[in-house]
């Protein structure tokens, strides 16, 4: 029973790696790398919100949007999932606007810590970009609260990692038309051949 | 054409290309590119929202108030690709299956947002127009160009056509693989990125920590 879990929950941290082999959240995968600490506070913030969105996006799309899924409120021929986007997309910003004030509230310092970057998370497309797939590859409700944490996991992984070889980078002497950006994706692309090897993995 | 005109509409393209310069929007044009078609049709997709997202953010700028500028954009964005989404669906079905998620996340793609909060919530509809469609095709360019090299070198085929004979088939070339797999969209960015950059040397960022020489005599 539980086995089916976990192996959703490693296929999403590895094998299908929303930032290294789907491409999602790159915007922010970029800007925000160059330093551990601050790719650490918005892996975590990432994670936090991946779950809460994915889930509350899933309750949503199943008892609201779904074709048919207005049945218990009398309405079983009703389709709104033409509607999802937009849905999905305000619930997103909803949802962190709300942590941003209860962070601010009750955990000042991690509120400082995490700065402008929580509100870039709404425009963070591995956020939506989870809320998608979990929708299209039609899973449950337990399947897509597994999904959320171990695709927002695989997404910090990523980050961090990167982060810890750029900080490093900086004393490399890169060929003056590579620096900064240019290197920085030859890096990701040898980093999503590492990961590419768990491709396969069964549990 | 006057110009400032000119310039919103043709600066994107290379001089201040979103994707290579601006690092926005980088999640789709690596995903989508791994043949040519797609792409295509992401690009018009892209572009259309873009310009459309950009016109209608600067006609109601001045009634906008500035605390839920952010939200109504969203909207606006969100509501563009419902119709584009749906469009697709209903004239190209089998490519927007391809493209799956991709154009959904067209709401989140950072060129769209970007545009309308720091050029279109300040300049007039005409021209904020023509940049959203500028800053669509300098996009397009890339996403083209990457589609390109991906699916000849990974496929031997341009928009399902053989250019490059396989060998499987009789030809003489032999298709590389790893073309279609995720990596490579990364290093062929990495390359273009390289090659502008090399050609159009103010883009080169300055490097934050330079190694240079130090004397025996003056280290201590």
């Amino acid at each position: 029973m539980g086995g089916q879990y976990a192996e959703l929950f490693i296929k999403a941290v590895f094998v299908e790696n929303l930032a290294l082999s789907f491409f999602l959240g790159m915007c922010t995968f970029l800007a925000v790398s160059k330093r551990i600490d601050t790719a650490f506070g918005l892996g975590a913030a990432v994670i936090v919100v991946q779950f809460i969105t994915v889930s509350a996006n899933s309750l949503l799309y199943e008892y609201v949007l779904k074709d048919g899924a207005l049945a218990w409120a009398g309405l079983p021929e009703v389709d709104l999932s033409f509607l999802g986007l937009v849905t999905y997309i305000g619930l997103i910003a909803a949802i962190v606007q709300i942590l941003e004030m209860v962070l601010d509230k009750y955990f000042p310092r991690l509120f400082h810590a995490l700065g402008i970057y929580l509100p870039l998370i709404t425009v963070n497309c591995a956020i939506l970009g989870g809320t998608l797939f979990a929708v299209q590859r039609d899973y449950t409700i337990t399947e897509s609260v597994v999904f959320s944490v171990g695709s927002g996991f695989g997404w910090a992984l990523a980050l961090v990692g990167l982060a810890g070889i750029r900080e490093k980078l900086k004393y490399s002497d890169v060929p003056v038309g590579l620096q900064g950006l240019g290197i920085t994706f030859i890096i990701v692309g040898l980093m999503s051949l590492g990961f590419m090897a768990f491709a396969g993995v069964q549990l | 054409m006057s110009s400032p005109a000119k310039r919103a509409l043709l600066d994107p393209i290379v001089d201040d290309n979103p994707v290579t310069l601006q690092v926005l929007g980088i999640c789709s044009a690596l995903a989508v590119t791994t043949s040519l078609l797609p792409s295509l049709y992401m690009c018009v997709a892209l572009t259309v929202v873009a310009s459309l997202a950009n016109a209608s953010v600067s006609a109601i700028r001045k009634v906008l108030p500035n605390s839920i500028r952010i939200i109504v954009q969203m909207t606006i964005i969100a509501s563009l690709v419902i119709v584009v989404d749906e469009s697709l669906k209903a004239f190209a079905f089998e490519t927007s299956r391809e493209l799956s998620v991709f154009v959904g996340l067209i709401i989140t793609n950072c060129i769209v947002l970007g545009r309308t909060e720091s050029f279109a919530s300040k300049n007039p509809v005409g021209l904020s127009f023509l940049d959203g469609l500028g800053n669509g095709l300098g996009y397009s360019v890339i996403l083209i160009l990457v589609a390109t090299c991906r699916e000849l070198l990974g496929k031997g085929t341009l928009l399902g056509y053989t250019i490059l004979p396989n060998v499987a088939d009789g030809g003489w070339y032999s298709p590389n693989g790893m073309m279609l797999l995720p990596p490579s969209a990364f290093f062929v960015i990495g390359l273009i990125i390289w090659a502008v950059r090399t050609w159009k040397a103010e883009q080169v960022e300055e490097p934050e920590f330079r190694i240079h020489e130090v004397h025996r005599t003056e280290a201590h």
